[in-house]
């Protein structure tokens, strides 16, 4: 028996707008229970005192502390390599195997899990060399984190910049190098910085490889060699250990919610960028 | 002038490097720190080993690898049809102006930080399967269950993706033909988009086998070979990160070791991602 194609067609739309329906509304389910049930425990507060009694009470100065040592020390050597990258990538050499090889690099770094990459900074870092559980640790083990990212959106903001801006410049008479940091560079900036912002997110999310290279103490961390927790791994020890439900849920609506904040400028500035050039 | 260029050049060129050579890097140390316990126990006393006991010398592997195994195809079975239908409507029923609101807003929700998924599972599914379902509610069902629903926004996006590169005018001279839409999207859409879509299904294959901390808080991590879905599991990730706090000397080296076999498989993943997207 044949079916009615047209039977068919209204069967099968109308199941998989159900399922978009649900799959849609499972995720936005996640960011309005974690707010609805977090943002009740926010207070002023929270934000500025210390952890008190293992994180029962108190507030999360200290992983707020620790969370933006980690980002920035992530962003400060991950940025030049990743932006470097981009620049040799589109602006230095034609497709070839060493392209490849780059954006194979590139790819499978990207697909690399971050439980992995914790091993590495714990043996190479930690152990080797002696940074111990530290800031510098897990900075650096997130900066290889976050490089494809970097390098990727920097290669798509390089390679949006028009052509027709460099051949201007050759002819009149600038060098290669002058022509990237003056015309090119500004150019693509906007587009650059959405990789940058893009790599602030991840940085803040990740517990992983924070674990197990930046440790877990509950001071504040004032040095580059101090170990601290950062906010995410604040909360999943709240979670995992049970100590403060309203704590955690608090801390988990912080971190969401700067996220996607976050992310949101980010998808706005590649969006504004990208309009300039088309 | 001509010889500054060229240093910037070469100095740029090291730059490049940086990501291929941070790959050497954590290949390099892993295996070096992994790879002398394999050896001492056997390749396949390692992998096909079901005893762990690292601090009585026994090394093997085998339930880890069976429960990452399960709780991965768990997740494909309950996540790809989804995304698949959420692609497929936005890619080709919804008007495009919701597309264009919808298709960031998934791929924002990428961003949510793995704990903030397994922190749900545990409130809110694994008291659900432990109470209509049995069990202690940590389980292989509800790790699948949470890494479908993370591996949503990448599926999702990417197969977008793919069948966007479709062109146009294929889908216009099908229903020119009198096809319906649904017969232009199975007929003609999906087979065209399949390569992309494959991509997108491995690379989500790739963030399920490779996830940690979600899979830590919902999946029990009892150690033994999973025989039902409600059974509690340890997956290779969460080996690795429940005993490197503590771990000393073989033991070490014996979760290294574990993170050389992760490493592998995403490794074989990455490259079929890569080589099937190339062929292109």
């Amino acid at each position: 028996m044949r079916l009615d194609p047209y039977l068919t067609e209204r069967l099968m739309k109308s199941l998989l707008w159900c399922l978009t329906g649900l799959t849609i509304f499972a995720l936005i389910f996640i960011i309005t229970f974690i707010s609805i049930k977090g943002l009740p425990q926010l207070s002023l507060g929270f934000f500025f005192h210390d952890i008190e009694d293992m994180g029962r009470a108190g507030g999360i100065f200290p992983t707020i502390i620790s969370t933006i040592y980690l980002t920035l020390i992530a962003l400060v050597v991950a940025s030049p390599l990743g932006v470097g990258s981009a620049i040799y990538l589109t602006e230095y050499t034609t497709e070839g195997w060493i392209t490849r090889l780059i954006r194979f690099g590139a790819e499978c770094l990207a697909g690399v899990p971050s439980i992995i990459l914790g091993l590495f900074g714990f043996v190479l870092f930690v152990i080797k060399l002696n940074f111990g559980w530290s800031m510098l640790s897990g900075g650096l083990s997130l900066a290889i984190m976050v490089l494809p990212t970097i390098i990727r959106t920097s290669e798509e903001a390089l390679k949006a910049v028009p052509k027709e801006y460099q051949d201007v410049c050759f002819s009149l008479g600038l060098s290669k190098w002058q022509t990237i940091t003056r015309v090119v560079l500004p150019c693509a900036l906007p587009g650059i910085m959405t990789g940058i912002v893009l790599s602030i997110g991840r940085s803040i999310g990740e517990t992983a490889v924070v674990l197990f290279t930046a440790g877990a103490s509950l001071r504040t961390p004032t040095s580059l060699f101090d170990s601290g927790r950062s906010m995410a791994v604040h909360f999943y020890i709240l979670a995992r250990e049970g100590l403060s439900m309203p704590n955690a849920y608090g801390t988990a609506a912080i971190l969401i919610i700067s996220i996607l904040l976050i992310n949101i400028s980010a998808y706005t500035l590649m969006q504004s960028f990208l309009k300039r050039y088309q | 002038m001509f010889s500054r260029e060229k240093f910037i050049e070469k100095v740029l060129l090291l730059l490049a490097m940086s990501a291929i050579g941070s790959l050497a890097l954590i290949t390099i140390f892993i295996f070096l720190e992994g790879l002398p316990i394999i050896l001492k126990t056997g390749v396949s006393h390692f992998i096909f080993g079901s005893h762990w006991a690292p601090t009585k010398g026994h090394f093997g592997i085998l339930a880890m690898i069976l429960s990452s195994l399960y709780v991965t195809i768990g997740a494909l079975l309950f996540g790809v049809p989804l995304a698949l239908a959420c692609a497929i409507v936005l890619a080709e029923f919804a008007p495009p102006a919701l597309t264009r609101i919808l298709k960031p807003t998934i791929e924002l929700l990428a961003g949510i930080p793995s704990v903030v998924y397994g922190f749900l599972g545990v409130v809110l599914l694994v008291p659900l399967i432990r109470t209509y379902l049995g069990g202690p509610g940590l389980s292989l069902l509800a790790a699948a269950l949470i890494l479908g629903i993370m591996i949503l926004p990448t599926v999702i996006s990417i197969s977008i993706d793919a069948m966007n590169a479709v062109p146009t005018l294929y889908r216009e001279g099908s229903i020119a033909l009198g096809a319906t839409q649904w017969q232009t999207v199975r007929k003609l859409v999906l087979p065209a988009a399949r390569s992309g879509i494959i991509t997108a299904i491995i690379l989500g294959m790739g963030r399920a086998i490779g996830e940690t901390m979600a899979v830590i808080m919902v999946a029990g991590n009892a150690l033994n070979i999973p025989t039902s879905i409600l059974d509690s599991v340890r997956t290779l990730t969460a080996n690795i990160a429940l005993e490197l706090g503590y771990a000393s000397g073989a033991h070490r080296e014996a979760l290294f070791a574990t993170g050389i076999v992760l490493f592998i498989i995403i490794m074989i993943l990455n490259t079929a991602a890569t080589l099937i997207t190339g062929r292109k």
